[in-house]
């Protein structure tokens, strides 16, 4: 009698417990890098924590940083479906595949992976026009190069960072046909002491603009102690390095995209959606054009954005031709999604191969 | 391709920079490997040497204050190894894995609001005339003095191993405790000193990187460079001027693969940066073909009693 009343009461408190946990929704996060970077993963945490503030004790958010693109992610992942989260966002490229495998095993679990391509009932993928903003940067750094060196620290040759490479060096070459590009793959998207160092030897060879696709603000601090080189901030304003070496940079904005889709589970009104929004959509922002760029550059500058921003102007517009000299786009045409979504090959003019 | 963008000058320079993080670590764990320990918890101490180093450094806005703190903070991590393993006996394995977790997630910690700060620069070092000299000048005088601390510690790290009293104690107790014990040697207190070295070392390293070659605090900025200490060590077959070698044929491939790269050099760059570790390995695997072992007791756990 005692221990039936007290199964009882147990089972009861247990039931109170999982309808008070249903009612907040959880969200997960799994990061690529440390929240401090200081860049990309950074942005996500922030926009994380817009939406802790936005619905407060109506959601509960969970994070894992430091998660290698590999199996581990997968375990991670499994890790938090397995707790009952509602939503997660897998944030870096090298997540695509083990998103999609653990989707399959969690029908119910809504995922959402940044930057990739592959969808599936339950799996979205969202994306920013990053290239928008290297087009800027491309204009910004082929007005202010004396040297004509451009050095440019890529991480992996993935559609994504060479749209970033083939945008600004178009951009550049537009308003400085002796612009040269000199780029590294790092082949990592966090490692400071090697972006230092790729930082340095692009400045020993004569570089006096870096754009980088890697994380960290090392390469800033190596331009800065260069003294005349100009940098941008990448995925986080990077602002403790302006107004030089950091003239500009790319913002990305993830607290909008992810509120939303937030409230889309909550509501169940969940869909798998591709989003790929830019800086019309405010998803891509760009970073404060600081007073070391001439007014004239900067008032430039800022008219692109503004064209960009309400699809004007199209940062792949024709006449266009690949690296091998091949037509790619005609007279005023522009770049569909399609293309710009794997994009594997460098435009007219870059020295050097993709990797493959 | 345009090689001469290369100045070969600048190349070496930045490629003994490159190094001496690397080669601090790795003579720290060396000296702890050849007491018979294996601490793999060089990356923790690493990190927490660098948090602690740029913590200082900054608060203090002197240099080496802030690579002082670094060793001690190194060595104050590296003490509750030492405590797990020769107090209370724990696996080394597990403790040393147990240490570089911990040291990630405390650094993180420690390292909250010094975020984009510039920490004070170090002065290089500058002799009149030496210095100004061409080509020697900016490869042999014109570093940071750390840097020269660490070729210092090469050597005498091979000295002391080699032709002292204290080498031949510290190496009985890497090769063979129980004898070592039996001579009437203190196993216990020449490993944790042994530990507390490496932990030095390690954080000394560390700072290197956050005050001097970076010069930034980032979260996990170390990046798994106490990884490849730790590999060093043993593909080095636990010899100082080996792992010299190992350090800069590694941090020189690196640099040098990041300027082939700059310079547009027609290899695939697939090919150029799996390189540094391939060369590497297979350099110091070539060279340790001769009788070169591991010390015997490395890993062992050792008990007065037993």
């Amino acid at each position: 009698m005692k221990l039936t009343k007290l199964l009882a009461s147990a089972a009861l408190v247990a039931g109170l417990a999982t309808t008070a946990m249903a009612e907040k929704t959880k969200v997960g996060f799994v990061y690529v890098g440390p929240v401090g970077d200081g860049g990309w993963t950074y942005e996500h945490d922030q926009g994380r924590k817009a939406v802790v503030a936005e619905f407060g004790d109506d959601v509960e958010t969970v994070y894992v940083e430091n998660v290698p693109e590999g199996p581990d992610a997968e375990r991670v992942m499994t890790q938090m479906a397995l707790e009952g989260a509602d939503l997660i966002f897998t944030t870096s490229f090298g997540y695509m595949d083990q998103t999609i495998n653990v989707a399959k095993k969690f029908p119910k679990v809504k995922f959402e992976h940044a930057t990739g391509y592959k969808t599936a009932d339950n799996v979205s993928v969202y994306s920013a026009r990053f290239y928008e903003g290297r087009a800027v940067q491309g204009h910004i750094a082929g007005k202010m190069t004396e040297s004509n060196i451009i050095g440019y620290i890529a991480s992996f040759p993935i559609p994504e960072v060479i749209r970033g490479i083939n945008s600004a060096y178009i951009h550049a070459k537009k308003v400085n046909p002796d612009v040269e590009f000199k780029i590294i793959w790092a082949y990592t998207w966090f490692d400071p002491a090697k972006e230092a160092d790729a930082a340095k030897a692009l400045i020993e060879q004569g570089a006096d603009v870096i754009l980088q696709h890697t994380d960290s603000t090392a390469p800033q601090a190596a331009a800065q102690a260069a003294g005349n080189v100009v940098t941008f901030g990448q995925a986080s304003d990077m602002s403790e390095y302006a107004p030089f070496p950091r003239v500009s940079s790319i913002i990305d904005d993830w607290a909008p995209y992810y509120i939303a889709r937030t409230k889309a589970v909550m509501d169940g009104t969940w869909s798998t959606a591709n989003t790929w929004d830019g800086i019309g959509a405010g998803m891509v922002g760009i970073g404060e054009i600081s007073d070391r760029v001439p007014a004239d550059v900067k008032a430039e500058a800022m008219a692109m954005v503004e064209s960009l921003a309400s699809g004007d102007y199209h940062a792949f517009t024709g006449p266009l031709k690949k690296q091998d000299g091949s037509d790619w786009l005609a007279e005023g045409e522009t770049a569909d999604d399609g293309t710009l979504a794997g994009m594997n090959f460098y435009v007219e003019g870059i020295v050097g191969d993709v990797p493959n | 391709m345009d090689l001469s963008a290369i100045n070969p000058v600048l190349l070496i320079a930045s490629l003994m920079v490159a190094a001496t993080p690397l080669l601090l670590a790795a003579i720290g764990e060396l000296v702890v490997e050849k007491a018979g320990v294996l601490n793999l918890g060089v990356e923790g101490m690493m990190i927490i040497g660098a948090i602690c180093g740029f913590a200082i450094a900054v608060e203090t806005t002197n240099p080496y204050l802030g690579l002082l703190a670094a060793m001690a903070g190194g060595a104050v991590l590296s003490l509750l190894f030492a405590f797990l393993t020769q107090v209370a006996l724990a696996n080394q394995v597990a403790s040393g894995l147990a240490l570089t977790l911990f040291g990630l997630g405390l650094s993180a910690l420690m390292g909250q609001s010094y975020v984009g700060i510039k920490p004070p620069a170090m002065a290089k070092l500058d002799i009149p005339f030496l210095t100004d000299l061409p080509i020697i000048g900016p490869i042999l005088f014109g570093h940071d003095p750390v840097l020269y601390v660490g070729l210092a510690l090469t050597a005498a790290t091979w000295a002391l191993l080699k032709y002292s009293r204290l080498g031949l104690i510290l190496r009985a107790v890497g090769e063979n405790h129980e004898a070592a014990h039996a001579l009437g040697y203190h196993v216990v207190r020449t490993r944790v000193l042994a530990i507390l070295f490496g932990g030095a070392c390690a954080g000394l390293g560390g700072a290197y990187i956050s005050l001097i070659r970076v010069p930034q605090w980032t979260e996990g900025m170390t990046a798994g460079i106490g990884w490849i200490a730790l590999a060093l060590v043993v593909f080095a077959s636990w010899k100082p001027w080996r792992v010299l070698l190992g350090a800069y044929l590694f941090g020189g491939i690196n640099v040098l693969q990041l300027n082939l790269q700059a310079a547009g050099v027609a290899i695939p760059v697939e090919y150029l940066a799996m390189s540094p570790y391939l060369i590497t390995i297979l350099v110091l695997v070539i060279m340790s073909a001769d009788k070169s072992r591991a010390p015997a007791s490395l890993g062992r756990i050792f008990h007065a009693s037993q």
